[in-house]
């Protein structure tokens, strides 16, 4: 180059980039939220327009219980990485569990509010409208939950065997934002669902 | 750029085995391969989709006509739209994006391989599925095989009661594992470009072509999954028996449109902006000038994908919405004509005292000028509620969008395959051929497609399988079949001069066309790892740079 006058700044040299692993994270959680935004759509268009029973404030009822559940899922996924990130395993694999157990916890009372409401109500995804899109939203989210769940306990396993180490903070990390976008996501059904729609 | 530091196996002196090879190819999750995977693959569906179009524009040339019965028609019309949007145009701009976004900026593969691999074989098992309707979609009823309820497929055409048989489920399942690829792809091209860039190319310096793509990309995840969404619900109600879209049961019809278009329109936006991003590479290199207006064509493109997320209602001013909701679509409509505009202004001002060289791509790039903007002009006149009133549902619409996704986005692509085929195969395509290709298919799409707005401004509704003689509907279909010829012709000249000259081109050497993106640094075709050495990046124009040290672009940007 035969511009000796122009030297390169410093700074322009050093060479950051965002790590690819959180921006597709990120990306599948836009994704995602476009998917739920659809079936959010859908429920609340169809709010009140079931021409048959039964209707939603006779027979929901708030699941306050596994709600805090899930919620507090959110953080104790939060310590599990920050113990993996200053290199205790053993605290980081405690927490993961604890996790695991409460996600579970959620999914088990999903279940029961089900076969409540299909054997006691008799509310099937065919009755009516409700049906149709309670059923189809919280649906989906419990298949977001079982998926991450899935994910968690294969992480949990390899922590068992001994795989995981403090290198493996940032991809744990990852995981964990798909947990806490299913916990928010639940913020929304939940209120959707629960408050609005009853 | 030194290659001594790197062992690399010299080549065997005779082939591996067509086993190995084709081994290779199923496994491979190299970019560049899986671009050209991605490329023949669309290819492929171009011939069989084009063969569908052939088949309607055969029954449609007179009145009366018996080519094929009305069942076969419907199939075609619903076939030929599917292939063409999610297994010919998606591929093509996929493909193009797999091979050259990493090229361009400087990196050795995408941002996750194996993903890459995986939304490839998704899209590829999609398409096969879409087509195993013909063999499998018959179910018990002795129904009709391949789908046959349009591309867009309303409600309650796809309900168990009016669509039994399999072909509807062929159709939802093709797209949804189709989809699941799109998404996967999209995300793919975010990471690659905002984390793989090598050192040196900000986003203010990176080629235009990643821009593009990179909102391509952000359009293809808000789009694809409200699409995923959809086709999710109408799969609930038509096996679990489930009421979304069920008007006896309180659903709606117009619900199913909604969530259709809010896929539909955007998509127009994934498909036409890589067109641009072809012509924002192509263009500057024929004109031997750098693009005008750089920073204005990033947030035209912008301007585009955000406003492009918010016309989807125009396809559904007949349905009767609200005097608001219309006049919302109408006026956002017209917004979008604004950055496109300036588009291409800046295509213009970038020829403009260039010193042009008519060459196969920039003949392609130049005619996507024209149609382009006669595109843009009769999507104005249909942005117009009260004239789409008169004109929706006819001919004039099908003629409309065939001048965008042929008239702008085919021939962008044809001028992409020109232009990176060297890049490709490391050898050049025959120009006489090329511009044989390019002549006859201009006129194949204007005899084809200028016609057909005029029997859709008479009245012809699209989607008939034939007409009654007498409505002066007649001569212009034979003009527009006509037409469909000469594109056939011009399309398989176009297939054989890629085969010819792949095997007996000239070598083209690394940079054929004198360019300036990093592409053109490496050997053609390039090396599994791209670059020996990651190069460091100053200026939008790098290899300019490299190729005038006495005159940098970094000087003046």
């Amino acid at each position: 180059m035969s511009a000796p006058s122009v030297t390169i700044p410093e700074a322009e040299i050093r060479w950051n980039l965002p790590a690819r692993g959180p921006v597709g994270m990120y990306c599948l959680i836009a994704a995602e939220t476009a998917i739920f935004t659809i079936f959010v759509v859908a429920y609340i268009f169809y709010i009140g327009k079931s021409i048959s029973g039964p209707q939603p404030r006779d027979i929901l009822h708030v699941p306050v219980f596994f709600t805090i559940c899930l919620l507090s899922s959110s953080i104790t996924i939060h310590f599990a990485v920050k113990s993996l990130r200053s290199g205790a395993v053993r605290t980081f694999s405690l927490w993961w569990l604890l996790t695991i157990v409460l996600g579970a916890t959620f999914l088990g009372g999903t279940a029961q509010e089900w076969r409540h409401l299909i054997y006691d109500e008799g509310l099937t995804i065919q009755t009516n409208l409700f049906g149709t899109t309670y059923y189809s939203l919280v649906g989906l989210h419990a298949f977001h939950v079982t998926v991450g769940l899935l994910a968690l306990a294969t992480v949990s396993l390899l922590a068992v065997l001994g795989y995981i180490k403090q290198e493996h903070a940032e991809r744990a990390d990852v995981l964990s934002m798909y947990w806490h976008f299913v916990d928010a996501v639940w913020v929304v059904v939940f209120i959707v669902v629960y408050v609005v729609g009853r | 750029m030194s290659t001594e530091s790197i062992a690399w196996p010299v080549p065997d002196a005779e082939p591996r085995p067509l086993v190995d090879q084709l081994h290779g190819w199923v496994t491979t999750v190299d970019h560049k391969r899986l671009g050209i995977l991605y490329i023949v693959y669309a290819l492929v569906f171009l011939l069989i989709g084009g063969l569908e179009a052939t088949i309607m524009r055969i029954q449609l040339m007179r009145p009366h006509n018996d080519f094929v019965s009305p069942e076969v028609f419907n199939r075609m019309f619903t076939m030929h739209g599917t292939t063409m949007i999610f297994f010919v145009a998606m591929p093509l701009v996929f493909g193009f994006a797999n091979y050259l976004i990493p090229l361009m900026i400087g990196a050795r593969d995408m941002a996750f391989p194996r993903l890459n691999a995986f939304s490839f074989w998704m899209t590829a098992f999609g398409g096969l599925l879409l087509y195993f309707s013909f063999v499998g979609g018959d179910g018990l009823y002795g129904a009709g095989n391949a789908p046959d309820v349009g591309w867009f497929a309303y409600a309650p055409l796809t309900s168990q009661t009016f669509s039994q048989g399999h072909s509807t489920d062929f159709w939802i399942l093709s797209l949804l594992v189709s989809g699941f690829g799109s998404v996967g792809t999209a995300i793919n091209i975010i990471a690659t470009i905002l984390c793989m860039r090598c050192p040196g190319m900000t986003l203010r310096t990176m080629p235009l072509l990643a821009w593009m793509n990179l909102t391509m990309a952000g359009l293809v995840i808000l789009a694809v999954s409200p699409l995923t969404a959809a086709q999710v619900m109408l799969l609930i109600d038509r096996y679990l028996g489930a009421h979304f879209f069920d008007t006896q049961a309180g659903g709606s019809a117009v619900i199913w449109m909604h969530f259709f278009w809010i896929f539909g329109h955007p998509e127009v936006y994934v498909l036409v902006i890589p067109a641009f991003a072809f012509a924002s590479e192509i263009i500057p290199v024929f004109s031997r000038k750098a693009i005008f207006g750089y920073p204005v064509m990033v947030a035209a493109t912008l301007c585009i994908g955000f406003i492009g997320m918010s016309v989807w209602a125009h396809h559904m001013f007949t349905v009767g919405m609200s005097a608001g909701a219309n006049t919302f679509f109408v006026l956002s409509t017209m917004a979008i004509a604004v950055p496109t505009g300036i588009k291409i202004f800046n295509w213009l001002a970038t020829m403009w005292g260039g010193q042009i060289q008519f060459k196969t791509p920039m003949l392609f790039c130049v005619a996507f000028l024209f149609q382009f903007l006669i595109a843009g002009l009769t999507g104005i006149m249909l942005s117009v509620a009260p004239f789409n009133w008169q004109l929706s549902g006819s001919y004039f619409v099908v003629a409309h969008f065939h001048y965008v996704i042929v008239g702008a986005i085919l021939f962008n692509l044809f001028g992409a395959f020109y232009y990176w085929f060297p890049k490709m195969s490391g050898r050049m395509y025959n120009e006489a051929l090329g511009k044989l290709h390019c002549w006859l298919f201009i006129i194949g799409f204007h005899l084809t497609f200028d016609f057909m707005h005029i029997p859709g401004i008479l009245g012809m509704p699209r989607r008939i399988y034939t007409y009654e003689p007498g409505r002066g509907w007649e001569v212009w279909n034979v003009i527009v079949t006509i037409g469909v010829f000469f594109q056939a012709v011009s399309i398989l000249i176009f297939a054989g001069n890629l085969i010819w000259s792949y095997f007996r081109g000239e070598f083209a050497g690394s940079d054929p066309w004198d360019a300036w993106t990093l592409e053109w640094s490496t050997t053609s075709p390039p090396p599994t790892y791209n670059f020996a050495t990651l190069p460091e990046v100053k200026s939008r124009r790098p290899l300019w740079d490299l190729k005038h040290p006495e005159d940098p672009d970094w000087l003046y940007e």
